[in-house]
């Protein structure tokens, strides 16, 4: 029911000058309101906040800040949405507008029952204004605890005339040792954090040197009904010396005290790699990348805390098989340098062949993670049958990823897999580390080939080129008579290219290289549609029968499955219809002079 | 979200008084509270210190062109907030009469019809944000009365003892009992109670025993309660170790126990 809150921080160098600053503060809201303090000054007893979000940080991505906060019975949720920062206040006779920053809206949600300290998927986060909010954009992940700080708040109650409180100046100091402070202390005591959450995440890394200690943030929290008394006192705390608007989030310097921050996992292939590198260290960069996303959801995808810890491990490794094959060689280099003999062409197919074996590892459980998140929006399309129907069907998937997910995590836990990684990860480091010898190395003879001893820029134009070519020259054989294993192979090649303007993005033009994959988005849209119905019509199929022979099909249930299969091959249909389209606007002439443009542009060194 | 209506045929009975008590110990507990006040005097709203104004007066609330959650108000109080009374509300029978298609609106106006429950369709938009609502209401028979009879789950009758109070509970329970469908339930309790007077122990005690709709608990007459409206807040914030503060608190453990009995 608190419905904003505007936050500064007491910027001086010691405690005296935030002592200070709260005096003045104090003062100055004192002209236009009697301030009265509650509890006599005294600090409410500590709260104890936990910040959540996604493993990759879907709230934060999206200007929301989701915090739980801890009462003596239940809690409550409390999300900021930081998306509107400014309002345009209208100048005087016309006179053009002000942009003026505004504080961020608050929803509070109160909420019993909930276990701060571990992971719950959005089907376990009681209904409510703030579920509502963010039910679509975090599902189908896990929220997770991402770090707890602890501060003790002074509460000052703002007064309007008749005696009414119609604000508040929140005054938050960090709690230390279970002692309420004056001065901040390091963030490394003050904040107590979760430093290796079981449920997923890489081990973190070192911890970095404290920043230096902030003074007491300063909030004014809006008093329902009355927002302009708000605003009024925000100006006056705004205005006060040595205080600074609060830019940084209540909860960055305790992510930092972790050696975190915000936003600091994703799965995309974001590297420094430069068009003059030797191609062996650019290669190298990018597999240790994708290295450091599989390593990272190791832990979840174990714990089982959401489907999308195994979605994203297996796009890493198969963008890591895609990279072998697309620029394997240029690895090979350092040991045809005469530098460093760290991998040879026998070394490079082994470690194909064992992500290979990563990849089919988690295929079963994948495929089941699949129909199960489509199951509840499967069977409220259904016509003919009631969704009820496919209950059977939704236990016996249920069964079988159970299963397949005991093998998974065996796999996983594997000594080859550690074995794996470990050996994957020191043959890497010892070729991005740095063997200049590669440079100018021919590897292979034949045309193309000579790219992998030469530089980033020569390697990332010569492989870009040759997979857009592949994808032009399968992609127009295809005709309506063609079966459907010619679009599942186009489908793959459109991948290998994607995966190549993915790996070599940091040499494009951000916008050539934006009009080309949007283009080839849309078109790996369609062959995916087309591709995924496939697999799913012919598993159902399969799913049938086997339920089938284990006497666990009713008959509604396998007309339900009936129907399902029938939707699907409607939309294969119709995604097939729309190939032609699709592929003309990527790979036709305008196409050809979008990807020309893209390699010409800042593709390379030169050539 | 649960309605409490705070109702009496007669004035001065305490209704404000005992609205502002329960409303503030419903929020004290942990519900999640609005108190809107329905009376044109405005006495809850001046003990919340809110002014008694909302914009577009009634009209624009009943009429549905502002909603209800536009006209909420924070008080000084966690989880509480309040519905200030307008001086427009002297006119609500009329305005939920025309609201609910009663003038000219062919029918409307009959007993328990839809000029009976506007307030209950205006009231239920607020069903996510809070778990209890209280209506302190104007002393009369009326529209007003019989939309705010309509909307509750409880109807909270403060009772102040003598024989005719008897009488008055009984003629509303006979009024509750024609209602067609779901019925409110009904809490009484005596109110002002001076234990030094004979009549009072008497009629208390007696009809505690023999009505089962009468709480056991009875708030007794004294000077700390009416000194709510110097102190313009609940008892139990200025006085909260005081009898009437635990009085109230005993009312309120009876009420929501009550409250959570199946409606009959």
């Amino acid at each position: 029911m608190t419905p904003g809150l505007a936050g500064f921080i007491a910027s001086g160098r010691d405690e005296a000058a935030w002592e200070q600053s709260v005096v003045d503060v104090l003062a100055a809201l004192a002209t236009e309101f009697e301030v009265v303090p509650d509890r006599g000054g005294e600090p409410a007893r500590a709260a104890r906040r936990t910040l959540l979000d996604t493993f990759d940080w879907r709230l934060y991505r999206a200007r929301l800040t989701l915090e739980y906060v801890a009462r003596s019975v239940g809690g409550e949720f409390r999300l900021a949405d930081h998306t509107v920062t400014t309002t345009t206040v209208n100048g005087v006779d016309g006179a053009r507008g002000v942009d003026r920053p505004v504080a961020p809206s608050l929803i509070t949600q109160p909420v019993t029952g909930w276990q701060a300290g571990r992971p719950h998927l959005m089907c376990e986060v009681p209904d409510g204004p703030v579920a509502s909010r963010i039910g679509d954009l975090v599902a189908p992940r896990a929220l997770l605890p991402v770090v707890t700080v602890t501060t003790a708040a002074t509460t000052h109650r703002l007064l309007n005339q008749d005696g009414k409180t119609v604000a508040r100046l929140q005054v938050e100091r960090p709690v230390i040792g279970g002692q309420r402070s004056g001065p901040p202390a390091p963030p490394s005591s003050s904040m107590g954090g979760s430093a290796l959450p079981a449920w997923g995440g890489a081990p973190p890394p070192p911890r970095p040197p404290p920043p230096p200690p902030r003074g007491p943030r300063l909030s004014i929290v809006e008093v329902r009904g009355y927002p302009g008394q708000a605003r009024r006192a925000a100006r006056l705390v705004g205005a006060a010396a040595g205080v600074t608007a609060a830019e940084v989030p209540t909860f960055a310097e305790a992510l930092h005290a972790l050696g975190r921050r915000p936003g600091d996992y994703s799965n995309k292939v974001d590297t420094d790699i430069t068009a003059a590198q030797p191609a062996s260290q650019a290669a190298a960069t990018v597999l240790l990348r994708l290295l450091d996303t599989i390593e990272a959801n190791v832990a979840g995808v174990l714990a089982d805390t959401d489907t999308e810890f195994l979605h994203d491990l297996r796009v890493s490794v198969r963008r890591t098989r895609s990279a072998l094959k697309l620029f394997g060689d240029a690895l090979t280099g350092a040991a045809a340098s005469g530098a460093a003999a760290v991998l040879t062409e026998e070394d490079v197919a082994f470690f194909a062949a064992e992500f290979k074996w990563v990849g089919d590892l988690t295929t079963p459980t994948r495929d089941l993670d699949v129909h199960l998140l489509d199951f509840d929006d499967t069977a409220r399309g259904l016509n003919a049958a009631k969704p009820d129907d496919l209950e059977p069907f939704r236990t016996y998937l249920e069964q079988r990823r159970r299963k397949e997910f005991r093998a998974l995590t065996r796999g996983l836990r594997s000594a080859r897999l550690t074995e794996l990684r470990n050996g994957w990860r020191a043959r890497l480091t010892t070729i991005k580390d740095g063997n200049p010898g590669a440079r100018g190395t021919t590897v292979r003879s034949g045309q193309g080939r000579q790219a992998a001893g030469g530089t980033t820029g020569t390697l990332a134009a010569e492989r870009t080129r040759t997979a857009f070519a592949k994808v032009a020259r399968r992609g127009a054989v295809i005709t309506a008579e063609s079966p459907a294993e010619s679009l599942h192979d186009l489908r793959k090649r459109c991948k290998e290219l994607r995966y190549a303007l993915e790996f070599f993005a940091p040499l494009h033009d951000r916008t050539a290289q934006a009009k080309v994959v949007g283009e080839l988005k849309r078109l790996q849209d369609c062959l995916g549609e087309f591709q995924d119905t496939e697999v799913q019509i012919g598993e159902i199929r399969a799913l049938a029968t086997a339920m089938l022979a284990a006497g666990e099909a009713p008959a509604v249930t396998l007309l339900a499955m009936g129907e399902v299969t029938a939707g699907l091959v409607s939309r294969q249909r119709a995604a097939r219809e729309d190939f032609g389209r699709r592929f003309a606007a990527f790979a036709g002439i305008d196409g050809q002079r979008r990807m020309s443009a893209l390699l010409r542009g800042k593709s390379g060194d030169g050539s | 979200m649960r309605i409490y209506a705070v109702y009496n045929i007669k004035g001065g009975v305490g209704k404000t008084t005992t609205a502002v008590n329960l409303a503030y110990l419903a929020a004290e507990s942990g519900l999640r509270t609005v108190l809107w006040d329905l009376d044109p005097q405005a006495a809850a709203s001046f003990m919340f210190r809110v002014k008694p104004k909302v914009k577009g007066g009634g009209k624009a609330l009943i009429g549905g062109k502002r909603p209800l959650d536009d006209a909420i108000k924070g008080t000084d109080f966690d989880n509480l907030d309040l519905i200030p009374a307008d001086f427009t509300y002297r006119n609500m029978d009329l305005l939920l009469d025309a609201a609910g298609g009663g003038a000219g609106g062919g029918g409307g106006d009959a007993p328990g019809g839809k000029p009976a429950r506007k307030l209950s369709k205006l009231l239920a938009p607020l069903a996510d944000e809070y778990d209890a609502v209280f209506l302190d209401c104007p002393p009369s028979v009326s529209l007003v009365s019989e939309n705010v009879l309509h909307a509750a789950d409880v109807i909270v009758v403060p009772l102040i003892p003598t024989t005719l109070s008897v009488r008055t509970l009984e003629q509303l329970a006979d009024f509750v009992a024609e209602f067609n469908g779901r019925k409110p339930q009904l809490l009484a309790f005596f109110s002002m109670v001076d234990r030094r007077k004979k009549l009072h122990r008497e009629i208390t005690e007696k009809l505690i025993v023999e009505r089962t709709e009468v709480a056991a608990t009875a708030i007794p007459a004294l000077s700390v309660i009416e000194t709510m409206s110097l102190e313009r807040a609940p008892v139990a914030v200025y006085a909260p170790k005081s009898s009437a503060a635990k009085a109230y608190r005993d009312l309120w453990a009876e009420l929501r126990a009550f409250g959570q009995q199946p409606s009959s």
